[in-house]
Formats: C-alpha cells, structure tokens, sequence
C-alpha cells in the first residue's frame, strides 16, 4: 500500500483509452464499476475534444457482483458492436473488474462478432498509464498484423530505390493526451517532406485500422515517442525486419541526429549539418549577445523520460545551462535517464512522488524548473520560474497555435517558451532591486503571485520565498546572521537567495564560524566556487 | 428499455420511467471535493487502486494545493494477496500520514470498489486505530465506492458516519444538513435569526471536532436532496426531519425556511415581514434570466440528484420546458415534495441507459441540456448548448439571495452562444467586399 496524494500517471486502462480514443473504427469495451467514466473527461475537457472517448462502460453495480456479471458483459459487447459498429474491438478492464475476473476479453471473443476483437491485459495494480498506452497498441497492432507475418523477415529497407518511389515511413508513437503530439506530427512530416521522404502511416493518432493493416508497407519505422510505440516497432523489427529510427528529434542536435539515422538507415546521403542553422532561429538566437545571460543557469528537470533526456540534452548543449536536476516519473524509461544524468555528473531521480520532486528541486536550487505542470506548482510555491515539458496534460498544455517540440520549429518553440520565464526571472530580480523606487509604489503583480516582486514597503514575496525555499534546512542552532550578512543576502536575487544561505550556513559550521557577517557570505562564495 | 414504474396515484404526476445501461456519472469519492473543503481539520483517505487517486485529482485539479487534504492509500499486488497484510499497511498508511499532518483531528477511511471487492473492513481498521490514537484523532469510514454509490452519495455516506458520534442534547435547535458554502450559510443562520430561530447548527460543521448535538429538540432541515441515509440516522437519533422542497431558487427556499419557521412556531405575520421583501428582491434578480430562458426547452441527464429541485425552479420560476429530468436514482419519500411541484406529466428518468438518453437529446432538439463533463464538449460540437453540472455543487446556489445566480449559471451558455454564435459560423456575407 502506497499513500498518494497526487500521481503522474493514470491507471493502464487509461492508457488504452488513450489508444482507442486517438483512432477512428476501435472502440473499447471497458468492464468497469460506475464512475471510472471520469476518464472521458481527460479528452473532453482536457484535450477539448469534440467527441466522446469510444469507450462503452460496463457499469456494474454492487448488486450485480452476486449475480451473473458475465452476462453484463456480454450485453454491453453486444450493444456497443451493434451500435458502433467498429472495425476492431479493444475489451479489457479496469482495476475492480480485474478483481472480479470475468475475463471479459474471453467471453467477447466467444461471441461470433463480425469485427476483430482485441483482448487486453493490463494489471492495475502493478502498471500505469504508459505502460497500458504503448500495450494496448502493441496488442492492437499485434492482434490486426499477426496472420500477415511472413516466416521469415525478408524486409529491403532501400526497395524505394528500385522501385521508383521516394522513401516511406510510419510515424509511430504520437496520441491523445501526449505532449503536443498533434503538432509534433506536422511538424515532422514537414521535415521528413522537405528532403523526400513520404509519410504512410501515422499511428496511433488519427489511424484507423486499415492503416494498421498497411504499416508493412513502410521501408522505415519512425518511434517518435518510446513510451508509446517502442515495443510496437520492435514487434515491426523482428517479425516484418522493418528496422526503426530512434532518435527523438526534439533539439537542434537530436533533430540533426534524427534526420541522419533516418537517411542512413534509407540509404541516403546524409543532409547538410548547416540545414539546422538555416531552417531554426534558436542557434542563432542562443549565440546571439542578449542569450549571453543564460550563460550556467541552474535548471532542474523533470518530466517524461523521453522529454526529460531531450530538456537534457538542449540545455547543457545549446543553451549553455548548467542542469541541476534531472529525473523522471517514468520507471520504463530509467535506464536512459540514469545515462542521461550520469553523463552530466548527476544521479537521476526516478520517483512518482511529487513531494520528493519538489524537496529535490528546493535542495538544488535551481534558476529555471522544466517539469510537468505539478512542477511548475512547486516551482511557484517556489519562487522559480518555470516551463512545462511533459505530460501530465493540463488544458494549457494543448495550445490553440501551432506549438511543436519536435523538429527545426519545436526548437524555436522549446527557445521561447524555455528563455521567456528566465527573462521574467530577471524581471522579477529588477522589480525586487528597484522596489524602492517611486514608480513601483502601486505595486506591480508579478507572475510569480507574492512569492516575486512587490510593490514599495511591501516585503512579502521575499519573506514567503524564504519560509518555502528553506522549509528543508536543518536548524541553523548556534548561527547567528549580522545585520550586515543580512544587509549582504538581501542583495542577492531572490531565487538563488535559499541556496546561498544554507551554502554560507554550512560554510560557517564547516569552519565553526558562528555569526556570518557579509565577509562569511563572500568567503562562501569563494569556497563553493573553488 | 425505459420501464414505466408503478406510481401512488396520490402523490405524483410525473412521468416516472426507470431505465439501465452504461452510465456516465461520477461516484461517491467525488464528494470529497467539497467536503475536505468544508472540514479543514479532516483528512479523507480513500483505500482503493490508482484509478480512485486519478479520479479525484482529475476532478479536483489538485495541483493548486501544496499538499491536499485528501490521498490515496493504492492497493497493490501485495495487499490484495493477503488481508492481514492489508490491515497492517493500512496502519502503517495511516500513521505516516497523521505524523505528517499532526493538525488533522478527523481522518475519513473511505471504501472503494476494490476495497469493497476484496471485502477490506474499514470498520475494523477505524476500531483499531481509534483504540491507537486515543482520542487525539478520530478515525471513521464510509464507503465512496462506485458499485454502491453515485456522486453526491459519497456525503450522505461521510455525514451519516459523523451522525453516531454527535453528542447528545435534547437543546431545542435548529440543524443544517447538508454541505453549504460558508457565506451561504452565514446568511441562512442570520436570516433564521430574523425569523426568530435562535439556535441554528450545521452538519457537516465548520471544523470536524465541533460537531452539533443532536436529540428530540432537533429539527434538520436537508439543505441537500441526496442525504437519505443520513437523515434515516438523525431521526434514529431523536430529531425531527421536514419535509419541504430544497431551497434552491426563491420558492424553495421560501418554502424551506417557512417549513423550519412553522416547527419553531415563529408568528406568520413576522414570517412574512422577513420573506416577502427577500422574495420581491429575488424576482427582480431572476428577471433578465428569465427573459433568456423563458420557453427554452431543458433536458436535465443524471448526475448530481439535484436535478429535480433544479427541474422545478427552471420550471415554476424560469419558465423553461422540461423535456427530461434524469436522475441517478430516486427516493420517491424524499422527493415528495418536489416531485409534487413539477407540471402533469414530466418524463423523470431514473438510472441512465447514456447512450439512449443522448438518442433523445438529439431527437428532443433542446436549447440547453445539463450534464457532466464527459458529455459537454461532444454535445456542444454537435450545436447542442450545455451546462455543466458539476458546477452546480460547487457554487453557492442556495438559498433565496443566490436564486439570481443559480438562474445566471443557465442563462449564461445560452447569451453566450447567442454573442459568438453567428460570428464564429458566419453564412453568408452581411457586408459585401465591392458595394
């Protein structure tokens, strides 16, 4: 039994939804108690979808559990097939049913339906929300491909050349309730069109299963998203011998990197490593002297593990941060994560607490926070600034305007929306310097709520963003601050304030100072940077 | 399959048809959204799986707390092999939650379905923990589980736990019961000040630990139309229940406080002197909503149980035409009164077959239909203007001063679409490019 305030994933079914709902022609029969249908509000609400999830809830009662619960099933398989008519069947449970064990993929199977009816095992009391996205379509696509499995693979990656055709590839991965996968997908197909290489299918999203039927068709799979389509493309890999990219293009370097694995593996020549440079702003924006600046901002990540290695990767290479902290939520993506933090000098945290997130966001004292949107709560309560880059999906996180991650265009994206709240950070520092200066009088709301700037004589935001920042630290016992070491702290912008006063605190025990005067905080300063 | 029900010919003219299927309602963990609201010293802790934890967040958006007052104590694999190991996470749960917030003095186990499924006893876990912490914390249970109960169900559950350890006094009183919003029922107990009821309580309490007495001096009056279980125990207890409609809108509320006011036996005239020019008032405010929804046809789908006191107000005080009332589950004894108000033959639903009643949305053509939030953005995508009805437990809607607002919530969808409408799906051209 785990206490749990707040969880990063849904329950595996949910992911299956995510599956169903991102297609057209499969619905799901879900056996499930009265009031799981509150997923449905995760796409209409969340995700503003116009259309129900096609989901059909059992919706077993506590009366029925004595009696013939199989026979429910069976009813609502029935109805949902004559109703719906879809071209494949998803039937699976949720947690309560699985305690129950009426096997309700069985019993549909026994049913003699016209569609092809996918069984679906996803234990909720062991796995998540991703875990059950990327098994429903590997089971999906597994359950509709099986029969045309030749006996051995004896797939040519370049027959586009002799059969006088560009190159084609599936874009597998992208669905609903993904971080912006909708405009991630233009947004590659966009690059992959620019040097001649066709997209044939797309899936999950906006797949249907005919086109699951034709994925052996591509030379090539692209897995966009390992978290959903990682064990679908392996699948593709070892029983057609379509090999797949595994590149995630999110970043001037990864997206470089991409396009020359993808030609590659076509057996095309390579694009021109300048092509990033002509097709982004953000190189050049992040070379330019206004970026100088960001030059070693702290910045604490956490996310997706497929996010969180790009965010990586971005900052400590192309925007010149130092990271700070890295981890994630998700346990099927560790391995690389650890490498990932491992080759920055740091141990990643694989935690789904968000508690423990935030205590190692506060103990790192970062200047910038990329996380989900749970993080950019902590990070306010904070006093950091902060930009989301992973799901969990929150309404604000499926912009009305084009927004990818991925490609030359998801770069500039990622540039804007990662730099926008570190100029507001210095905005705020501004605010705190000169808020003593008659035109602040008013006040002026800061972003940040009261835990930025404020108006004159208002000290607040300062105070708030001590008692939180600090709600970790030891007891300072003997240690007494001057009203200089005070004076001294103050001076010091407000976000890396915490951090400064426990390293100038643990520097005064280390050498058994015991008052720190601003000569204590400048000889911390020297040791911690030496 | 809607089955007509056998009705008492005395009682009711509705049109009351029973109907099952698959339902798109919420269950009873969801009313842990408000009530941890309510109880700042109390914790809800759902015993259950991942999908109760995601439930309530999605419901909640929790993430605008530091840490909330509810959580979720997720079964796994291991507790659902043995239950002895169960009962000892389950105590090992509970006390790391209580050392971590030693300000709680009330802690709510709530069953679950699965916790229900594998027939965990929350009742002996209360017991035990009880006898551990000695008084510093009370520990209750109830059970918020799909299987057994929808929505608003999970309060009656949480307060019909609270009703054996209310103290006992045969004081003369006057007791709320019924989650309330705090202004809201401020201005009630001032109002029943005026009318000349003193001594007026509220259960659920403002604080967990202060909880109302409760004897045969007590008169409840439900605030809420789903509290059936809870009053069931009041009256066990030696109070009195009214029956009255619930005050929503100007005419329930006036008939609830003349029902309180009529037990206190406060003079008619006085009552009067007080209600009259608050009703006045309230007329004036529902009459610009009642321009906007005088004649619209509403379909009402299950959800909350406040469909029928909301039926009735659209109705009598709205002027709206009511083309189905849905209603998760019906107790007809509780309903009485507000069944009686609505017109001759109205279709009342109980239970939900959704995908045939949403059939009869689209074949009903109404101008506004109430429903959760699963249905909302699908029905609008098809023309068809909503309301969402969650917001309806989580505004203050009751009483005699909020009738304006509660009309406002209906008029709203329907004058917004009126102002973006034609804009947004222009026809032709009013305003020619070469004229």
């Amino acid at each position: 039994m785990e206490l749990t305030l707040w969880t990063y994933e849904g329950p595996p079914h949910v992911g299956a939804m995510r599956i169903a709902a991102s297609m057209h022609g499969v619905h799901y029969v879900l056996h499930a108690p009265q009031g799981d249908t509150y997923a449905d509000l995760l796409f209409t609400m969340i995700e503003r979808r116009g259309q129900r999830p096609p989901v059909t809830y059992t919706t077993f009662q506590a009366r029925d559990l004595g009696g013939d619960t199989a026979e429910l099933v069976k009813r609502h398989v029935q109805e949902a097939a004559d109703r719906f008519q879809p071209d494949a069947l998803l039937v699976g449970e949720s947690c309560t049913a699985e305690l129950i064990q009426d096997q309700p993929g069985a019993l549909a199977q026994g049913m003699g339906l016209p569609m092809p009816v996918v069984t679906l095992e996803l234990p909720a009391y062991s796995k998540k929300e991703n875990w059950g996205a990327s098994e429903t379509f590997y089971q999906l696509m597994r359950g509709l491909l099986k029969q045309s499995v030749p006996p051995q693979p004896s797939h040519d990656v370049q027959a586009w050349k002799h059969e006088g055709r560009r190159p084609r590839v599936n874009l597998l991965g992208p669905s609903l309730l993904g971080f912006r996968c909708r405009d991630d997908v233009l947004e590659v197909q966009r690059l992959l069109s620019l040097h001649g290489i066709d997209v044939g299918v797309v899936a999950p999203l906006g797949a249907g299963v005919e086109d699951i039927l034709r994925l052996p068709q591509a030379d090539l799979n692209v897995c966009l998203y390992p978290e959903v389509a990682e064990s679908s493309c392996s699948w593709l890999e070892r029983n057609f011998g379509i090999p797949f990219s595994k590149t995630v293009p999110i970043g001037m370097g990864a997206t470089h990197d991409f396009l020359v694995e993808v030609h590659a593996l076509l057996g095309m020549t390579p694009p021109e490593a300048a092509e990033g440079y002509q097709r982004s702003r953000m190189p050049w924006y992040s070379e330019s002297v206004d970026s100088t600046y960001l030059t070693g901002k702290r910045v604490f990540i956490f996310g997706d593990g497929t996010h969180a290695i790009a965010a990586a990767r971005i900052c400590s290479e192309e925007l010149g941060f130092t990271v700070v902290g890295l981890g994630s939520y998700s346990r099927e993506m560790a391995r690389p994560v650890r490498a990932a933090a491992k080759k920055l000098g740091l141990e990643a945290l694989i935690c789904d607490d968000y508690l423990a997130v935030e205590a190692a966001m506060a103990e790192a004292a970062p200047e910038l926070v990329l996380g989900t949107q749970m993080e950019r709560h902590s990070a306010k309560r904070l006093g950091i600034p902060c930009a989301v880059i992973s799901t969990p999906m929150h309404v604000q996180d499926v912009p009305a305007r084009l927004s990818p991650q991925m490609g030359w265009e998801g770069a500039n994206v990622i540039f804007d929306a990662w730099v926008h709240p570190l100029m507001m950070g210095l905005e705020e520092h501004l605010i705190g310097m000169f808020r003593h200066d008659f035109e602040f009088v008013d006040g002026h709301q800061s972003h940040l709520g009261h835990a930025g700037g404020a108006g004159a004589g208002n000290n607040h935001g300062t105070e708030s963003v001590r008692a939180s920042g600090c709600q970790d630290e030891a007891p300072s016992g003997q240690l007494i601050w001057t009203a200089d070491g005070e004076a001294e702290l103050k001076k010091i912008p407000f976000f890396v304030r915490g951090k400064v006063r426990r390293n100038a605190e643990s520097y005064a025990r280390t050498v058994g100072c015991k008052e720190i005067s601003s000569e204590t905080l400048y000889d911390a300063k020297a040791h911690y940077k030496a | 399959m809607v089955r007509p029900v056998p009705v008492d010919a005395d009682v009711m003219s509705a049109n009351l048809l029973k109907e099952s299927g698959p339902r798109e309602v919420f269950c009873g963990l969801t009313s842990i959204v408000w009530l941890h609201r309510r109880m700042p010293d109390a914790f809800f802790l759902v015993v259950g799986s991942r999908t109760c934890a995601h439930l309530i967040q999605s419901a909640a958006g929790v993430m605008i707390f530091a840490e909330p007052r509810f959580g979720t104590a997720i079964l796994s694999e291991r507790d659902l092999a043995g239950l002895a190991d169960a009962h000892d996470e389950l105590d090992r749960v509970a006390r790391e939650l209580l050392m971590r917030r030693p300000e709680i003095r009330t802690l709510f186990l709530v069953g679950s379905c699965p916790s229900e499924v594998i027939k965990l006893d929350l009742a002996r876990a209360a017991e035990r923990l009880n006898e551990e912490l000695q008084g510093r914390v009370r520990v209750v249970n109830y059970s918020g589980s799909g299987i057994e109960t929808t929505f608003t169900q999970g309060e009656d559950g949480a307060l019909a736990a609270l009703v054996p350890l209310l103290p006992a006094s045969e004081s003369r009183q006057l007791l709320l019961v019924g989650t309330l919003a705090d202004a809201v029922e401020d201005r009630l107990i001032h109002l029943f000040s005026k009318l000349g009821i003193e001594s007026v309580r509220s259960l659920p309490p403002r604080q967990s630990s202060e909880l109302p007495p409760v004897g045969s001096g007590t008169t409840v009056l439900l605030t809420q139309p789903f509290l059936t279980e809870t009053a069931r125990l009041l009256r066990d207890r030696g109070a009195t229940v009214l029956k009255a409609p619930f005050p929503l809108g100007a005419e329930g509320s006036r008939r609830w406080m003349e029902a309180a006011a009529a037990d206190f036996h406060c003079p008619e005239a006085s009552v009067r002197a007080v209600l009259d020019p608050l009703e006045a008032r309230a007329r004036i405010a529902l009459a610009p909503h009642r321009e906007v929804l005088a004649g619209k046809r509403i379909f009402l789908l299950p959800e909350s149980q406040l469909e029928l006191p909301l039926a009735r107000f659209l109705h009598r005080e709205c002027g709206m035409d009511l083309v189905e009332v849905g209603v998760p589950y019906l107790n007809r004894e509780q309903m009485a009164e507000e069944l009686a108000l609505l017109p001759d033959g109205t279709t009342v639903v109980e239970g939900q077959h959704v995908e045939r009643q949403l059939d009869r949305v689209r074949a009903g053509h109404p101008d506004l239909v109430v429903c959760g939030m699963g249905l909302a953005n699908p029905l609008e995508a098809e023309g068809i203007t909503t309301k969402w009805s969650i917001e309806l437990v989580f505004s203050p809607i009751h009483g005699i001063d909020q009738a304006g607002d509660l009309a406002e919530l209906f008029s709203r969808p329907l004058h917004r679409r009126q102002l973006i409408h034609s804009a947004l799906h222009p026809q032709a051209s009013d305003h020619p490019v070469h004229a």
